[in-house]
């Protein structure tokens, strides 16, 4: 472990906390102009999150020691996440930790403490909304976990940097069972990220919600902070993606000298995920709560059938 | 490079397979079915192309000619004609269904493959994806309860067996698959009949009115 | 050339009839061709006898002892049942349970049917087999739903789609072989020809040889009427016209046994193990024993006769499964016996069922009082096909029996049970219903009892006497299949 590997290592983990925010900005932007309207900016969010820290914040009387460690809680499990997945380099010191059911495990942390803290306070909208969460969960993890399992498959390791090196200097192939799994993972990524069709990052509706029923008590400083996470693991969820299914142009090792590349190249195809996930969000409607489950079993369906295919056709 | 392109259409017909199972409205299912026929004849065609097997490419037009165009033009007919445009079909179980037709998949994964190894066609892998579509239409004609989509089962379990036929040896020889066509068109037109037949006597396409015979 | 005139007359029959059908003298045409199709088959007999096995337009048809009797009893029950059907029919129409458009359907349909099964015998290629014997669903399904009931629509549309789904499965098993014979023979139509195949056969492999005759055992064992792919047979006899009962039990599930045991033999040379006779003996016996415990429980005639039908291709696929040269032989003369029986059976009972109006059993009773002819021909047919002696019954199961007891201890015990409860449940049932209190009444139409007397005799020679050309040919094919 060397000197530049940490700097690196460093230099990565700030850069995906500094750039979530304008991520999350950049969608709604583009989704602002789907619908012809001139949207606020992608800046809007830091705005957002500079205005609820100097907020003075404001915490139920019933509420417990939980519920004021969640949202930091959060914010860390997210952070960490962001942190290992490679984004710019493979070689990094924390690569070893990158592993793929570690990640998955990260994440379902997040939200078991999100779900008990919305049902902390005892209010009904936060009952409804740790159920709903719960239920999501519930059927995007085994779809997330097959659709990794894929990629696992074809570089033998699951080890996300070992995933990234081996598709990264592959030739150019198509894998049929790597476009199903792809698929899939866009699938739970909307679900996990509370996007449309599964949910809606906008609604004002009450019993229509799922995340933000879970949030609806946190105020000020614990709301910028679960906000900042969420907007992280959207981004999460996106680099994951862009490891997996489109690695070229990452910076191998510790490589001063690729790393403008390989910034440029993953602001590059994260603006694309963006711009993608705003069309995808403009096009489709809202399910209803009861078919998010529909849905989520077509993902571990599509995953499943990734994963069959691959050992058909690639074996 | 056509191997890559033929497992792709595969997969799609594998997906399309699942689809059908679990498409309530019946006009979806015709368009499915079209769908089906499009890619199984692409696929012919990019196997005939490349291996220059002259009878594939008569194959893919017969695909294309019967299977995207009259075929669904002649079911969507008959659903105008029968009234059932807006038929939807309760289904119940899906997920169980689709755990079953992933059961099917592995198994015919598993019976393919010792025969995909020893075929030396560039199309081989795609055996096991054939037999896996044929049993999932097999599964999706038990799980239904209308006559129609029944139909569109069989139809498509026909469309496996094709492109099983083309994914272990480049085809069955022309007279056979002409012969084939011909049962197919003709199987058809009698489902036709009997579409009439049967909302004639029973008042509705729905078959569970036809529980009638059985042993006591 | 013959071959030429035996798929060539009721192909023409069909369309002539398609045209004709509906006019008063159709069924009279429909004779015409079934007897033009019959002196056809004879001649193609005669040449056989003359000058041995052949095969026709580049080997795409071929006749060898093993088709040759089954188009001759093809031809010959065709022709039975088309006299059996001119007055069953005229009788029918004139209760109005068919009109005059439909009987043109069922007069074109039938010499179709004719064809469809003459090509599946004579063809050399494995896939036009699966055609002609899919064609011939199709020609039989309008066939069976005729009368336009509930219970003959539903009936109709499980045999469509159950036979449907199985043939499927015998085309995969089709594809299979033609992917084993491309390795040997290479692409092309020579890879399905059955002859050639059968020169080649040890060098097929093995695996896909055993996993196609999987497929196609199932596929046509179907058509066969096996357990448990037998669900479409009792309703598609019970609620379909009797002359296409006759047919179907008599002709229709023969042809479908012989598509599996062609098969077999190429299997079984690929193979060289016991793998399909242990995968046949197993479904004739479930078959037989299924078909047994079910018949006592029906109360519809022709379900009776339809479950009889099953129970009979059980003991036919048993002994084929059992191999050997004596049990071949067994089974192609039960083939025969059993398709001859079952049709002369269905004749008289179509004319029972018209004299009394119904096909509940419980309501048919006396029938030798009012109609003796009709009355003794049904206790006869039952008889000969419960296997008493001397009918021709008797012999082959007496000679799959011995065999079973000698070769396979095990499986005698059910085979006795299924024949013994047969026995019990069919008799139990027909004598009431031939001796006892008469409630038939008359028809305007004399019925044709000569096809079912003409059957009953044949059965009856063949019980005491095989002529030697017969027992020639089932010799060399029980060579071939054993």
């Amino acid at each position: 472990m060397d000197a530049a590997g940490i700097a690196f290592q460093i230099l990565q983990s700030v850069f995906v906390v500094l750039a979530a925010p304008a991520l999350l900005g950049w969608v709604n932007q583009c989704r602002a102009w789907l619908q012809n309207r001139k949207g606020p900016g992608i800046l809007r969010p830091y705005f957002l999150l500079w205005r609820l820290f100097h907020k003075e914040a404001v915490v139920a009387h019933n509420a417990s020691a939980l519920f004021r460690a969640t949202p930091y809680v959060l914010f860390g499990c997210m952070w960490l996440a962001a942190g290992i997945v490679p984004v710019l380099a493979t070689d990094l010191p924390f690569a070893f930790a990158a592993d793929i059911i570690a990640l998955v495990g990260i994440f379902a942390l997040a939200r078991v403490f999100i779900s008990l803290a919305a049902m902390d306070i005892g209010t009904a909208f936060g009952g409804i909304g740790a159920r709903r969460e719960m239920l999501i969960g519930f059927l995007a993890e085994p779809a997330m976990l097959m659709t990794l399992f894929t990629a696992a498959f074809l570089s033998g390791s699951t080890a996300l940097t070992t995933i990234v090196e081996t598709l990264a200097h592959r030739e150019f192939a198509i894998h049929p069972g790597l476009a199903c799994a792809a698929v899939a993972f866009l699938m739970v990524l909307l679900a996990e990220n509370a996007r449309i069709p599964v949910d809606n990052p906008t609604t004002h509706l009450e019993l229509t919600m799922i995340h933000e029923a879970l949030i609806l008590e946190y105020s000020a400083r614990h709301l910028a902070l679960v906000e900042w996470a969420a907007a992280i693991k959207l981004f999460a969820y996106m680099t994951i993606g862009i490891a997996l299914f489109v690695p070229w142009g990452i910076a191998e090792g510790s490589d001063w000298l690729g790393l403008p590349l390989a910034v440029a190249a993953a602001a590059a195809k994260l603006a694309l995920a963006g711009a993608g996930l705003a069309v995808l969000e403009t096009v489709s409607a809202k399910f209803r709560v009861f078919r998010a489950p529909e849905f989520l079993s077509t993902a571990f369906l599509l995953a499943v059938l990734g994963m069959l295919v691959h050992f058909l056709t690639d074996v | 490079m056509t191997e890559q392109w033929v497992n792709l259409a595969a997969t799609i017909l594998l997906i399309i397979a699942f689809a059908m199972l679990s498409q309530r409205r019946v006009l979806s299912l015709v368009r499915l079915f079209a769908w089906q026929g499009l890619v199984l004849s692409v696929s012919t065609a990019m196997v005939a192309y490349s291996t220059g097997q002259s009878h594939l490419w008569i194959s893919a037009a017969l695909t294309l000619g019967l299977k995207v165009i009259v075929l669904p033009i002649v079911l969507h007919s008959l659903i105008v004609r029968l009234n059932v445009r807006w038929d939807v079909e309760p289904l119940i179980n899906v997920p169980t269904t689709m755990l079953a037709g992933i059961g099917l998949v592995i198994f015919a994964f598993a019976l393919a493959t010792p025969i995909s190894q020893l075929a030396g066609t560039v199309t081989r892998s795609t055996l096991g994806i054939a037999l896996a579509s044929v049993l999932l239409s097999f599964l999706m004609m038990i799980v239904r309860r209308k006559a129609v989509p029944q139909v569109i089962g069989f139809l498509a379990m026909e469309n496996g067996l094709f492109f099983a036929a083309t994914s272990a040896t480049y085809g069955m020889p022309l007279v056979v698959e002409l012969g084939i066509a011909l049962d197919v068109l003709v199987g058809t037109f009698v489902f036709g009949i009997f579409f009439f037949h049967i909302r004639e006597t029973f008042d509705s396409l729905d078959i569970r009115h036809m529980e009638k015979l059985k042993e006591d | 050339m013959e071959i030429v005139w035996v798929l060539g007359v009721p192909l023409l029959g069909s369309a002539l009839l398609a045209l004709l059908g509906h006019k008063r003298y159709a069924p009279e045409i429909n004779i015409v061709f079934s007897l033009a199709t019959l002196v056809a088959a004879a001649l193609l007999v005669v040449r056989v006898i003359g000058s041995g096995p052949m095969t026709a337009f580049d080997e795409q048809f071929f006749v060898d002892p093993f088709n040759v009797f089954l188009v001759a009893l093809t031809c010959l029950v065709g022709f039975t049942t088309a006299v059996f059907s001119r007055p069953y029919m005229r009788v029918e129409e004139e209760h109005g349970r068919v009109t005059a458009v439909r009987l043109r359907l069922y007069h074109g349909a039938y010499q179709l049917f004719m064809f469809t099964m003459l090509v599946t015998l004579l063809t050399n290629n494995l896939g036009i087999l699966w055609v002609a014997m899919e064609g011939a669903t199709l020609s039989t399904v309008l066939l069976v739903s005729l009368y336009r009931t509930p219970a003959s629509i539903e009936a109709a549309w499980k045999y469509f789609i159950l036979c449907g789904v199985g043939l499927a499965q015998a085309l995969f098993g089709t594809i299979l072989i033609y992917f084993a014979a491309e390795k040997v023979l290479g692409g092309g139509t020579v890879s399905l020809l059955w002859t050639q195949l059968y020169e080649v056969r040890h060098q097929l492999e093995p695996t896909v040889m055993s996993l196609a005759f999987v497929f196609l055992l199932v596929g046509y064992g179907t058509k066969v009427g096996l357990v448990p792919l037998h669900n479409w047979l009792p309703d598609a006899h019970a609620e379909g016209p009797t002359p296409i009962s006759a047919v179907l039990s008599g002709l229709l599930l023969n042809v479908a046994l012989y598509a599996v045991i062609r098969s077999k033999v190429l299997v079984d040379g690929a193979l060289g193990t016991e793998f399909t006779g242990q995968l046949m003996m197993g479904f004739g016996l479930l078959t037989v024993v299924v078909a047994a415990l079910f018949l006592s429980r029906q109360r519809d005639i022709k379900r009776l006769f339809g479950y009889s039908s099953i129970e009979h291709m059980g003991i036919i696929t048993f002994a084929f499964g059992m191999g050997g040269k004596v049990a071949a032989y067994a089974g192609l003369l039960h083939m025969t016996v059993h398709s001859l029986t079952k049709s002369g059976i269905f004749f008289a009972v179509g004319h029972a069922v018209q004299k009394t109006g119904t096909q509940n059993m419980a309501d048919i009773r006396g029938l030798i009082e009012r109609n003796p002819t009709i009355g003794w021909g049904l206790a006869l047919g039952s008889l000969a096909i419960l296997g008493v002696p001397p009918f021709g019954v008797f012999t082959s199961e007496f000679m799959i029996l011995t065999t079973a007891m000698h070769e396979h201890p095990w499986a005698t015990p059910f085979l006795l049970f299924g024949l013994a409860v047969a026995f019990a449940a069919i008799f139990g049932k027909v004598q009431p219903m031939v001796f006892g209190q008469s409630n038939a009444r008359r028809l305007p139409h004399q019925p044709a009892l000569l096809p079912v007397f003409l059957h009953l005799l044949l059965v009856l020679m063949l019980g005491l006497y095989i002529p030697p050309y017969l027992d020639q040919w089932y010799r060399q094919a029980a060579a071939l299949i054993g």
